[in-house]
């Protein structure tokens, strides 16, 4: 009869398969019934033309090509992450590396500065059973005070479902 | 016979690291055209693709082929290229916020919203017609834009799209809609031009 549906309850079907029936990608009765509906509503049917320019259109882009230094700065990037594995991939944790850097800067500050820690006139150094005694302490430290500070440290690795794909802020859109 | 992407995968999970070499070659171009789109900024998209495959070879240890590798991989781009755009409006509305307060209320900065609804002097100064289609593409809000893209070029199917947008096939499938039917509105001068020019009747 050729008679055109306002846009009506079939009209709002089309949004779940128009698409699919034209990337071709419709089960054969989504088709039919894509096709019956097209056939009687010329609002659908110049809608499915136009989204077919517009696929069209889309494939006349032109292609972006990657920079020619592309690969070199990507295996740097690999190469520098790779490197600053390796110099702490031998401590296990990163709570201990922590540790460790405080261990060293501790050590690096007694040694440059004696005289902070020199409240007798009497000793010209500190002891060594005192520095010794500093770095044996060191893991109460850690446990009882950088970890509560740094626990980011901790959620370096993880899963590539989670961590890897960088979770997306918390923010909504279309 | 060519090694799968999830096999390349578990091979660099085995300590073949060559074999990264090969995913890289086939879906550098991909990711670079799907960033560049996405945050319309070759250098930043670059940037983040590289930070793509620097991901991906980071968790090569604890890779699982759960799903497909492309799925895995564009989740990852998808997801740097949303918090890349939205910390880049954020900033965009700070500038603007702060140069709406030196300009004061009767002189307001040109707002970006202007470019959704485009008119047809708006199109006859755009230089040429994939310019026009890139800016149609730009002005999508970045969800459907992503949704486009990945339906359009990466020949991914609906449900692979699907998790990497972290939604249900239909209601990827009404997003699509409605990102064409925007696009469709936002062409319009295009493609009624073309409609008369080309003056074929539509066929089934
Ligand atoms: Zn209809």
């Amino acid at each position: 009869m050729g008679h055109t549906e306002r846009f009506g309850k079939n009209c709002a079907e089309m949004e779940d398969k128009l698409v699919q029936y034209l990337d071709g990608r419709a089960k054969p009765a989504e088709r039919r019934a894509v096709e019956d509906h097209l056939a009687v509503c010329s609002g659908c049917r110049n809608r499915a033309e136009d989204f077919r320019a517009i696929f069209g259109a889309l494939d006349d882009l032109p292609a972006v090509s990657p920079s020619p230094s592309f690969d070199a700065s990507l295996r740097a990037r690999v190469a520098a992450e790779a490197d600053r594995r390796t110099l702490w991939g031998w401590i296990p944790s990163p709570r201990l590396a922590f540790a460790v850097a405080a261990l060293v800067a501790m050590s690096v500050w007694l040694a440059s500065t004696p005289r902070i820690v020199n409240y007798d006139s009497a000793t010209t150094r500190v002891p060594a059973e005192a520095e010794f005694s500093m770095i044996r302490d060191l893991p109460v430290l850690e446990n009882y005070e950088v970890i509560s500070k740094f626990d980011a440290l901790s959620e370096l690795p993880a899963s590539p479902d989670d961590t890897a794909a960088g979770e997306v802020k918390n923010e909504t859109s279309e | 016979m060519a090694r799968s992407d999830v096999q390349l995968m578990l091979d660099v999970k085995a300590g073949d690291e060559q074999s990264i070499e090969l995913l890289l070659r086939k879906y550098r171009t991909p990711l670079v055209n799907f960033l560049c789109r996405m945050v319309r900024d070759s250098a930043v998209a670059e940037d983040l693709a590289q930070e793509v495959f620097l991901r991906v070879y980071l968790a090569r240890k604890e890779y699982a082929p759960s799903a497909k590798f492309t799925t895995w991989m564009f989740r990852i781009a998808t997801n740097l290229a949303l918090n890349s755009v939205r910390d880049n409006r954020n900033r965009q509305m700070e500038i603007s916020m702060d140069r709406a307060v030196d300009i004061g209320d009767d002189e307001r900065p040109a707002m970006e919203v202007q470019d959704l609804t485009p008119t047809v002097e708006q199109y006859l100064i755009a230089r040429s017609r994939s310019e026009m289609i890139l800016r149609a593409i730009d002005a999508l809000p970045e969800k459907q834009r992503a949704a486009v893209l990945l339906h359009k070029y990466q020949e991914l199917d609906y449900d692979e799209i699907a998790r990497i947008l972290d939604c249900s096939e239909s209601a990827l499938k009404s997003l699509l809609f409605r990102a064409y039917e925007t696009l469709r509105t936002a062409l319009a001068p295009l493609l009624n031009a073309e409609k008369v020019s080309s003056n074929a009747p539509w066929r089934m």
